[in-house]
This record gives C-alpha cells, sequence and structure tokens, in this order.
C-alpha cells in the first residue's frame, strides 16, 4: 500500500474531506491565516540530504526547514544546486537517468524518498511551476481542469467551479472569463505563466513550488507574478528559486543561500541581505560574485 | 576586389545550378503526372468506377471491384499495421533504456528494407499456404506488414518533438506516466502521427508485388475477407502486360486514379502537419 504524504493537524481545517483513498476533496476552504514569524512545525524539512547525478553532486548536506505559510526563496549562482533541491521535493528529479539520493527530505513529516511513497500524492500536494511556461496545447479550462480529472473528478459543475476558484487565485480569471475555451496557447507570456499557477493550485497543493517562474517574462508580467506570489502567501506555502537577489529581497519572508551544491546560510530575508553571518553570503548579496 | 567579384559568381553559379536541380526534379513529377493525365486520364469515366471488368476479349467494363478491393487490402493493413506502429512509436519515444530499444530500432529499419516480394513470400507461407487459399487476409497482412516500420519510426519522430516542458508539467500535477502519455503528449502529436499514418497508407496503396500472390486477384466481386479479391495495383499490372488495346486503356485510366489517390493522401497529410489553429 503506497504511502501518502500526511495533512498535517494544523492545517487540516476539518472542511477539507479526506476520501477513502487519501485523496484530498477539492471542496476545503482557504486555511486560516497565520503570520510567517510565529511559525509552527516546518512543513519541508530536509536532514544532511544529498543528491547526486551519477557521481556528480548536485546537492550535498542540505539541512533547511520550510515553514508553513510563508515565502521562502532560494538564490545563489548559476548551478549551485537551487534548481536540483526545489526538484527534490515533489521528485522531479526522478527523470533525470542516474539521480540518487541519500538523507532525509520530509514533506508533513513523511520522506518523500521512502520507497512506498504514492508519487502521484506527492505531486499533487507539493505544485510546481517552471521557468519557461508550459501551457498545455489545449483550452484555457482543459489546462486548468487537468489535475482535478486525473484525479478523477469528473462532474462539470465541480470543474468548473474549481477553475474558476483557481482562476481567480491566479488573478488571470477577469482576463479570460469571456472565453475558456480558447487555447491556452493564445495567451500571452505572463498570462500562460498565470495560467500553469492556475493550473498547479487546481489539484489543491499544500506547497508550491517556483523554479525561477519570472525569469522569461516581462517587468510588467513579474511585477503581478510577485504581487500574486505575496496574495497567495495566506494559503500556501511556497519555495521560489530566484536569480534575481531583488526579487527574493522583494517577496519572501526566509531565504536560503546556496553556493557549489551547499546551503551556505538560511534565515529571514532581511537578515540574510543586512546582516549575512557567513562571508560568502555577504559576498553575494553585495554583488562580489555573481 | 577580386575576392568579391569570384564569391559572387560562385555564388551566381550555385544558385543556378541548384535552380536547375528544382526545375529538373519538379520537371520529372510534372512530366509523370502530365504523361499519365493524358494517356489515362480521358479514359476514366463513370463506366471504371461503376462497372466490373468485361469478359476476356470483350471492350468496356470497369474496375469497381479493384478500387473496392483496394479499399478492403489498406483496411486490413491499416488495421494490422497502425497499432503496431504507433505503439512501438510510443515505447521508443517514452520509455527509456538502452539495448531493447536499439534493438527494437534496428529491426524495424531491417524490416523496412525487405524487399516487398519476400513480404508477399512470408504472407503465403503464414496465411496462404495454411488455409489452402488466397484471400484479402492475406494481403491485407503483407500490406500492414510493411506499414510496422514507417508507422513506428514517423510515431516516434512526431511524439519527439513534443517538447519535454509538457511531459514536465504532466507528471508534476500528478500524472501517472501512462497518462502522461495518453492525455497530453499523444494529443499534443497526433496531427503529426495521423498524417505519417497517412503516408504511410499512401506509400503501401501502390505495393504490386507482395498481393500477386496472397490476394491475387479477382475478375469479380468479392465477399468479405476470405477470398481472393481484385486490387488497382494487380489489375494495372495484369493489364498492361496483356494483348489487348482496351485493356492498356484501361490499365492507364487506373493508374491515373491511383497516383490521384496518393496525390490526395501526401497533400492532406501535409495540410494537417502545417494547418496552425492558434
Amino acid at each position: 500500500m503506497p504511502i501518502n504524504v500526511p495533512i498535517p493537524d494544523e492545517q487540516a481545517d476539518g472542511q477539507a474531506d479526506m476520501l477513502a483513498d487519501g485523496r484530498v476533496d477539492l471542496a476545503g476552504a482557504p486555511l486560516p491565516v497565520q503570520a510567517a514569524d510565529g511559525h509552527g512545525p516546518a512543513i519541508v524539512c530536509s536532514r544532511s540530504f544529498c543528491l547526486y547525478y551519477g557521481s556528480r553532486v548536485g546537492v550535498k548536506d542540505i539541512d533547511m526547514e520550510i515553514y508553513p505559510r510563508s515565502v521562502t526563496s532560494i538564490i545563489g549562482p548559476s548551478g549551485c544546486g537551487k534548481s536540483t533541491f526545489l526538484r527534490s521535493i515533489n521528485r522531479m528529479n526522478d527523470l533525470v537517468p542516474g539521480a540518487r539520493a541519500s538523507g532525509v527530505l520530509e514533506v508533513n513529516g513523511q520522506d518523500v524518498y521512502d520507497k512506498r511513497i504514492n508519487l502521484v500524492n506527492l505531486r499533487q500536494q507539493v505544485g510546481m511551476v517552471f521557468q519557461r511556461p508550459n501551457p498545455f496545447p489545449k483550452s484555457i479550462f482543459d489546462n486548468v481542469a487537468y489535475g482535478p480529472r486525473i484525479q478523477g473528478i469528473r462532474r462539470a459543475a465541480r470543474l468548473e467551479e474549481v477553475v474558476e476558484r483557481c482562476l481567480i487565485q491566479a488573478a488571470l480569471w477577469g482576463e479570460v472569463k469571456d472565453d475558456l475555451r480558447k487555447s491556452a496557447l493564445s495567451l500571452s507570456g505572463g498570462q500562460q505563466q498565470r495560467l500553469c499557477i492556475a493550473r498547479a493550485l487546481a489539484t489543491g497543493p499544500k506547497v508550491l513550488l517556483m523554479d525561477e517562474p519570472c525569469s522569461a517574462l516581462d517587468p510588467v508580467a513579474t511585477a503581478r507574478i510577485e504581487e500574486l506570489i505575496a496574495a497567495l502567501k495566506n494559503d500556501y506555502t511556497m519555495v521560489i528559486v530566484t536569480h534575481n537577489m531583488q526579487q527574493a529581497a522583494r517577496v519572501s519572508d526566509r531565504t536560503a543561500f546556496f553556493c557549489l551544491g551547499e546551503l551556505i546560510e538560511v534565515g529571514l530575508t532581511r537578515d540574510i541581505f543586512t546582516a549575512p553571518k557567513k562571508r560568502q553570503t555577504e559576498d553575494y548579496v553585495t554583488g562580489r560574485f555573481g | 576586389m577580386f575576392r568579391l567579384m569570384r564569391r559572387r559568381m560562385t555564388s551566381a553559379v550555385m544558385f543556378a545550378m541548384t535552380g536547375i536541380c528544382t526545375v529538373v526534379v519538379i520537371g520529372a513529377l510534372f512530366f509523370i503526372l502530365g504523361y499519365l493525365f493524358w494517356k489515362g486520364g480521358r479514359y476514366v469515366n463513370w463506366d471504371f468506377f461503376t462497372k466490373l471488368p468485361a469478359p476476356v476479349g470483350e471492350a468496356g467494363g470497369g474496375m469497381a471491384n479493384a478500387i473496392i478491393g483496394s479499399a478492403k487490402l489498406l483496411l486490413l493493413a491499416t488495421l494490422i499495421g497502425m497499432p503496431i506502429g504507433f505503439l512501438g512509436g510510443v515505447y521508443l519515444a517514452e520509455y527509456g533504456g538502452k539495448t531493447f530499444p536499439f534493438m527494437v530500432r534496428y529491426v524495424t529499419d531491417l524490416l523496412n528494407g525487405v524487399p516487398s516480394i519476400v513480404i508477399g513470400i512470408f504472407a503465403y507461407t503464414v496465411v496462404v499456404l495454411k488455409v489452402r487459399h488466397f484471400s484479402a487476409w492475406a494481403g491485407g497482412f503483407a500490406l500492414g506488414i510493411m506499414m510496422i516500420p514507417i508507422a513506428l519510426r514517423s510515431t516516434e519522430e512526431f511524439l519527439r518533438q513534443v517538447p519535454n516542458g509538457l511531459r514536465e508539467a504532466a507528471l508534476a500535477l500528478g500524472a501517472a506516466r501512462w497518462q502522461m502519455i495518453l492525455t497530453v503528449v499523444v494529443p499534443a502529436a497526433l496531427r503529426g502521427i495521423v498524417a505519417g499514418m497517412m503516408l504511410d497508407v499512401a506509400r503501401v496503396a501502390g505495393e504490386t508485388a507482395p498481393l500477386l500472390f496472397t490476394s491475387f486477384g479477382n475478375r469479380f466481386w468479392s465477399e468479405g475477407f476470405d477470398k481472393p479479391t481484385a486490387s488497382l495495383p494487380v489489375m494495372i499490372f495484369n493489364y498492361a502486360i496483356g494483348p489487348y488495346e482496351d485493356w492498356h486503356r484501361q490499365a492507364w485510366a487506373a493508374g491515373f486514379v491511383l497516383l490521384a489517390m496518393v496525390f490526395m493522401f501526401n497533400v492532406t497529410a501535409r495540410l494537417l502537419v502545417s494547418w496552425r489553429r492558434h
């Protein structure tokens, strides 16, 4: 029997229905607001986590905690393992041949690299938005409804409700509500990325991983996505990889600095940027290397 | 200065040569089309499509049974060749591994190179000898085998063209691998796959050698699939080497009809691939 990622007690609001086979019914109302500083137990927790691509080191000895309903950004120079770590959380690294992990990486207390883990359930609980918007060549409606349909939800009324709710949450509803049957590929880059966010939200995740979500977008679209991140913070935990330090300073509560596959420092964003503890961190945030 | 002139001259010469080659190729195509049209087009009439062949020696008649027969054979061939080719292409494009996929590709390419008459002999041995009579099943079987390599490779090619971002997105939403393939990758590649199938059918439609001793031919209607079946290429073969002028004219007409059909399939396939909906 594969193991599902458990829903943590403090987030179980009693209004989300857990179906018999472990799926979560998407009728749940938004979760109660909680300040990021008074964080509860970590929702994502890694202890001595390493990921190797064959013999090459991706990330090494990562000890990090990500707290619920906060935005954590991961910064660092190119090739330092930010995306590798992010993709380990929902096991997207499995797609790379020769990738293997050691150490512990837990989501809601469940080690995701346990052999028995139910990958489908994990990826529904931990959503991902990619660097380049990748909407399916289907209609806007079918894109957002893809996740729920995969979960087995077929009733048109339910699907319409989920699609509308997610498009509203992704700040795209107003622009597309007149014609949801339009092809997703006819939207602009920024709109496509918001569509991808709506699509990820439709599976009802607890954690949203974003791998440089704005790097392929223009500044106006970037600003809208950052506003969106601020709005989503109330209901979702977000982890954002960004190579743009100013963006990290703008949107995140906590920041982790990676370099050459190792976690150098992690802490509150304002501390990392104004009073970093490690010399390397200070060099990076002041622009001495990049 | 002299270098520039030399480069210009080389460019002009090359341009002229490529132009001449293009004209030669297109000219050859138009020549064949024109010749077939002139020789055979005028003998394509309503009788051709609706009447059975006349008794040997008599003028008149048509090739209605051959047209229906070819359609039956192509239908069978598609039913045999398409699923195997499609599923094989999906396997090669979506599932990894080193040795087995390599072997599949290699064997497929070998099969593609097997002479069609040898495939005919194989179908003869496996189907005709067992039941002791010619049939559309045998002919369809032979044509189906010929369809597999092209269907497989073309499906694989079009699936590979689907960007990986779509696969990642589907998996990240919690789709199982087969769900990702069925609901995202294949629909994205569908137009190309269908176009590839159409080209495959068009190519196989003109094959004569494998049909000579599998479906054999028939001067009358063949009920069902279990009897010897007429087909356009075989009719052309028999009529062209026959002694009657009327037969020769009908063979030209049949050649024209066959070419027109292949042409239409090709154009439709191209339109399918290039038609932009958005």
